[in-house]
């Protein structure tokens, strides 16, 4: 068990309550739901990055022994809806970016359906593609708003003026590249087409690796036709999502198509792990140029955030870069922006802390810089900075205990112990320390329903949520258990299934908050109507409670992430022996299952600070490097000592819960608190994440031997 | 083409008919239902697929069912004991080893191998002088870590999971010199 | 997957005479590399020939001192041997830095040595690759080329050679004992690997059919000799190297009186420094010498655009494994 701040751990740990299931390999993910005859379906992928399909052969799959189906966009079912062009699949010969389906095979065995894919010829009429980001914002779209809502750009004051006349200054381009979320479990969706008696009456039962059941019936129902009662998703453990998993994606559609061809077969389609570089999300790369304007005590003046990023051609996902920016620290003059380049690429989409994750990148850095060019102390900066208000909507913060984060880490972790950059060495490593703030909305989404039920001597919770790895299956049963005031063992919760009540997705970190929030009402709409010894079979629903301050209030949880990293003097390798975060969080409903969230989200913005990078081939229109033996996340050796920690204030101001959220926030400071920290280790800052030996070499100069000249490579 | 093939899957005899492509990953999962083992890259590059074969830790989707024709194969389900877990698996839920849990039967069965490669003396990467004898005892934090590097965990529950495996190696090593005590 | 016919080898020369029959045969082994490439569409053998169970997983001693190492010895088993341990670190070192435990304890001694490029394209079925398709062209060049080849290449293939193990064995002046149909042969390993050239198709100078059964390691160094293995990566384990550098060095008096050099992930073949050990005899040890020695090494290096980092990390590279080799590292200079 962590070591835990004097002020208390809030909830009661309890163990994971699907752990049995997962070390034993028995709980069952959507390939492994018992079907009888299953098919398996492996799809085409258009092998040019924009054009048509000319002509597509498919007699030697179809001749193959084995074979059940072979779908093209010549034979595929119509879809009802197509506005979406992401779920059009199949419905025409445009190809839009490379990968993208334009058929599949459906066979008795896997085997059998790769083979067959595999004799599948196509020709194509190709045009010409762009799939790289430009790096100047010539000719870029200002979308009409940026992801969960933001508008595209803000401004106030007078930023030119505040730049013009900045004592301290900093202007400088920070990039972050394509990264792709890689969930464990690939994409998996396992379709059974039912036709009915041909009124409309088709249905569709689908076991689907999803973060919101109801979401993906509620998409797909419009696309195929089907009012969405016809359509049941089944989804209880989930390998992990980060956001690809948030939405539905083509494979759902592809495969629901070709379940209508094999006369009610189930159908089971995984991606497999290069198809999931091309088919299910990503984030966006990112160039944004930050200028910082400051007095000669670090006081900012001005703030500028100008953000260029990418999407789809087809169909717009505006990442809210700089939207952190907004919020972040005081300044009276201040302007945003977000700028999009529409590519001939696949399709962006969440990917945990989407924004936030790269905009603080940038952000972090920058502050980072701007501390050296007042000579403070990165940590005071900060203080120096904090606003009193939300310095965007002008609202008072629901709770904002970012200092204490940084006075409470800043003494665990030892930042005193801090030297001038490159001035710490431990044999042929450097070492250094780095800080970055963190931040994330403590958003509650409304619109689920729980429901109680009184059976067999136990609650049964009933919600259509989801697990993907956060710990529902545990926290929402010790949430109901505490409101019914019995122990969790009295309570049985079921998730997961779209028979059981609507429930938003698993995002924005926002599945405590929204509906741990919904049970407890659930709960207070049983006991009012039943009272403390309901009778067998008992039920009561509550939908998602308003919780009327919320809107008085800037709703934001906050933290300090700190790191240690070394760097090779000699090959420029980069180790974080140790990593703390400090967090802001408002209520802990179950620490255990908490630490493993925001320790997690740390490791994901580690990896990215020195690992992701999907490359994209300007001329193939590919991600080149679709594997994990090229698409680096941490092992196991890149992960020392790392612990996450949090202050003890619920802010119930935020909502009934007084939670705001987790899943997100360990992710957005640490790629800067790494970058800052080699830094300091190394005396080089690159600004193009992520930070790789070749990178540090390079920068390093014109050391020839290798050797290192007055402590730094 | 087709084989039939004889495999001991968690103790039990079981005898199968796989076209001579299939994996033996996809023969536990498809053809014999047993997905404790999980396919996450099918490409030899994750561990979630980590079986024991014969006693080793293995990638069970870059194993031919084929070539293993009398193999003896232990899964994550199968190093529980009736109703006991292993002590690898009561720690890992100990320890929050876990959050989605798919690499973690391929976790558990990659650190109850490496704990007998170690007990048996093997040396890692890290091992700073290969000659000196070994064993369990000499299993530290960052022999742990380069060890189970074989297995990815993008949920990163690696901390934990380090800490799981120190705990049993603590207790595997207090247990024997008790025993050598006697 | 194309399908394919299985059979399992009894005898070596069996195994010989089934491959060497049928065109389209190929050995399996670990399968560690085979089995991907099977699955990706890279290769499509209508044979697989398993050798697995073939009597060829002994380590044992030969008469003039050294070690025969059976083809099928397991990396994991091999690094964990006493006399490797005891009398080639080196070689320890290096496979111990190769893939991950569960990897090791499939991939054989072999199989390690055959494995084949990592180059992105060669491993994706939808971009030319001359390779994999000889005559299609070569994606890389003017592509991702990170991990590609700044020694030897050609317009063909710049390609390269992944292994670890190889690199020092190729340090250690190994040779591997070929079973081919006109009877047994020995071959370096330094030679086994060719430079891509014209035929980049061709990874190794074996013939279809020829089958490795062994490889030999001379006498080990000896006394005065110290040795290591170097492996620059991203990730902490279980990545493949950017630049890797297999030394030896023997010192005297202050000077450099012997030494062996390879270098791994920079070309299609596991690189021996010839022009490295021959600066580095009689010079005074150093960082000036040691990086004298590098650049000689280097001058040749002709990297593409996107990997001419590697120059200069392999010359550091080099020079911090020999200043750890003299007993000069963490001292001030």
């Amino acid at each position: 068990m962590t070591d835990l701040p004097a002020s208390g751990i809030h909830g009661h740990p309890h163990r994971r309550i699907d752990g049995r299931a997962k070390v034993l390999g028995t709980a069952t993910y959507a390939f492994e739901q018992d079907v009888d005859a299953a098919t398996y379906l492996y799809p085409l992928q258009a092998t040019i990055a924009r054009g048509r399909v000319r002509r597509i052969d498919t007699s030697a799959a179809e001749a193959l022994d084995g074979v059940v189906a072979v779908l093209t966009h010549l034979n595929a079912p119509r879809l009802a809806d197509t506005d979406d062009k992401e779920y059009a699949v199949c419905q025409s010969d445009e190809v839009a970016f490379r990968g993208q389906f334009i058929g599949a095979v459906v066979a008795e065995t896997q085997e059998v359906a790769r083979h067959a894919a595999s004799l599948v010829s196509v020709e194509y009429d190709e045009q010409p593609h762009q799939v790289v980001l430009p790096d100047d914002d010539k000719g870029l779209d200002d979308p009409d708003e940026v992801n969960a809502g933001y508008p595209s750009d803000t401004a106030q004051g007078d930023v030119g003026a505040a730049l013009a006349d900045a004592e301290r200054l900093v202007d400088e381009t920070y990039s972050t590249p394509m990264e792709h979320n890689n969930p464990m479990e690939p994409h998996t969706s396992v379709a059974i087409w039912s036709a009915g008696s041909g009124d409309g009456d088709a249905s569709l039962l689908l076991y689907d690796s999803t973060q919101g059941v109801h979401s993906v019936r509620r998409t797909l129902a419009p696309v195929l036709g089907l009012k969405p009662e016809r359509i049941r998703v089944v989804s209880p453990y989930v390998g992990g999502g980060f956001g690809s998993k948030g939405l539905p994606h083509a494979h759902n559609v592809l495969v629901a198509l070709a379940a209508q061809l094999t006369g009610g077969r189930p159908v089971k389609f995984a991606l497999t792990r290069q198809q999931m570089f091309t088919l299910v999300g990503y984030r966006t790369p990112t160039i944004q140029r930050i200028r910082l304007a400051a007095d000669g005590d670090g006081r900012l003046t001005g703030i500028c955030h100008d953000v260029i990023e990418q999407t789809s051609r087809i169909k717009e996902f505006a990442e809210q870069t700089a939207t952190a920016t907004r919020m972040m620290y005081a300044a009276p003059n201040r302007r945003t922006s977000h700028r999009l380049a529409r590519l001939d690429v696949p399709i962006p989409s969440w990917m945990r802390a989407p924004g936030e994750a790269p905009g603080m990148a940038g952000l972090e850095m920058a502050m980072d810089e701007l501390a050296e060019r007042c000579s403070l102390d990165p940590i005071e900066l900060r203080v120096r900075n904090e606003p009193d208000i939300d310095p965007d909507s002008g609202k008072r913060w629901s709770g904002r205990h970012l200092v204490e984060c940084f006075r409470t880490g800043a003494e665990r972790f030892g930042w005193a112990d801090r030297g001038e950059p490159g001035a710490r060495r431990d044999g042929d490593w450097l070492v250094g320390l780095g800080v970055a703030s963190s931040t994330y909305p403590a958003f509650t989404m409304r619109g689920s329903t729980a429901e109680i039920a009184y059976v067999d001597g136990r609650y049964v919770v009933r919600i259509g949520a989801s697990d993907i790895g956060t710990g529902t299956w545990t926290t929402l049963s010790q949430i109901a258990a505490e409101a019914l005031g019995v122990e969790v063992e009295g309570v049985r919760l079921e998730l997961g299934d779209t028979d059981l009540p609507m429930a938003t997705v698993e995002g924005g970190s926002s599945g405590m908050a929204s509906w741990g929030s919904t049970v407890v009402a659930a709960v207070d709409a049983f006991r009012d109507r039943h009272g403390k010894d309901p009778e067998e079979g008992a039920t009561a629903r509550a939908e998602t409670p308003e919780h009327a301050d919320r809107k008085k209030y800037a709703t934001h949880s906050f933290g300090a992430i700190f790191a240690e990293a070394a760097v090779h003097a000699d090959t420029g390798e980069v180790r974080v022996r140790r990593m703390l975060g400090v967090f802001d969080v408002g209520r802990i409903v179950n620490p255990p299952t908490a630490r493993s969230q925001l320790v997690g989200g740390m490791i994901f913005g580690l990896s990215m600070a020195l690992f992701e990078h999907s490359v994209m081939d300007a001329r193939t229109g590919h991600v080149v490097n679709h594997d994990f033996a090229e698409y680096h996340i941490p092992v196991n050796a890149d992960i020392a000592d790392l612990d996450a920690i949090w202050l003890d204030h619920e802010d119930t101001n935020a909502n009934s819960l007084g939670a705001k959220g987790i899943g997100e926030i360990g992710t957005v400071g640490s790629p800067a608190a790494v970058a800052n920290a080699v830094y300091n280790a190394s005396g080089v800052r690159i600004r193009d994440l992520p930070i790789t030996p070749d990178k540090l070499i390079a920068q390093s100069g014109s050391t020839k031997t290798g050797s290192p000249q007055s402590g730094h490579m | 083409m087709e084989a039939t093939i004889t495999l001991t899957v968690d103790g039990r005899a079981e005898t199968v008919t796989v076209d001579t492509r299939t994996s033996l990953l996809d023969a536990l999962r498809d053809r014999l239902g047993n997905t404790s083992p999980k396919k996450g890259c099918d490409h030899g590059q994750c561990g979630a697929c980590t079986v024991l074969l014969d006693g080793r830790r293995m990638l069970s989707c870059l194993a031919l069912a084929v070539a293993h024709d009398g193999a003896d194969v232990v899964t994550a389900r199968g190093l529980a004991d009736g109703d006991r877990l292993h002590a690898i698996q009561e720690a890992f839920i100990d320890h929050d080893a876990l959050q989605c849990g798919y690499c973690t039967p391929g976790q558990v069965c990659s650190a109850v191998g490496m704990l007998d490669e170690a007990a048996g003396g093997s040396p890692s990467h890290v091992t700073a002088d290969l000659t000196a004898e070994r064993g369990l005892g000499d299993l530290d934090d960052d022999e742990i870590r380069e060890r189970m590097s074989g297995n990815l965990c993008r949920c990163g529950a690696y901390v934990n999971i380090v800490a799981a495996i120190r705990e049993v190696v603590g207790t595997t090593v207090d247990a024997q010199a008790t025993t050598a005590a006697r | 997957m194309k399908p394919f016919d299985y059979q399992r080898a009894t005898t070596p020369d069996g195994a010989v005479a089934l491959v060497s029959d049928r065109p389209g045969a190929v050995y399996l082994a670990g399968g560690t590399n085979l089995v991907d490439h099977l699955r990706l569409g890279i290769v499509g053998p209508d044979l697989l020939v398993d050798v697995n169970r073939l009597p060829l997983d002994e380590v044992g001693a030969t008469e003039d001192g050294g070690l025969r190492i059976g083809a099928n010895v397991r990396n994991s088993d091999l690094a964990a041997h006493p006399a490797i341990r005891r009398d080639y670190p080196m070689l320890a070192q290096a496979l111990l830095a190769g893939a991950s435990g569960q990897i090791r304890n499939a991939a054989t001694t072999a199989g390690n040595l055959l494995q084949r490029t990592r180059c992105v394209y060669f491993q994706d079925v939808t971009t030319p690759c001359n390779k994999r398709d000889p005559g299609s062209g070569c994606t890389a060049i003017g592509g991702y080329t990170r991990y590609h080849a700044i020694l030897g290449a050609s317009e063909h293939c710049i390609a390269v050679h992944p292994s670890d193990m190889a690199v020092a064995m190729v340090a250690l002046d190994a040779t591997v004992a070929v079973l081919g149909r006109n009877g047994e042969r020995s071959i370096p390993v330094e030679e086994l690997h060719r430079l891509p050239g014209d035929h980049p198709e061709r990874d190794t100078v074996l013939e279809h059919g020829d089958l490795i059964t062994a490889v030999v390691l001379p006498p080990p160094l000896g006394a005065g000799w110290r040795c290591t293995y170097r492996k620059v990566r991203d990730r902490a384990s279980y990545a493949f190297a950017l630049v890797s550098v297999a030394a030896a060095i023997r010192v005297e008096d202050g000077r450099v009186a012997d030494s062996r050099i390879s270098l791994g992930g920079v070309a299609h073949k596991p690189w021996r420094a010839v022009k490295a050990e021959d600066a580095l005899r009689g010079a005074v040890v150093g960082d000036e010498s040691f990086a004298a020695a590098a650049g000689a090494e280097l001058a040749a290096a002709s990297p593409v655009e996107g990997n001419e980092f590697k120059v200069p990390m392999a010359r550091r590279t080099i020079v911090s494994v020999l200043r750890e080799l003299a007993g000069q590292s963490g001292e001030s200079r």
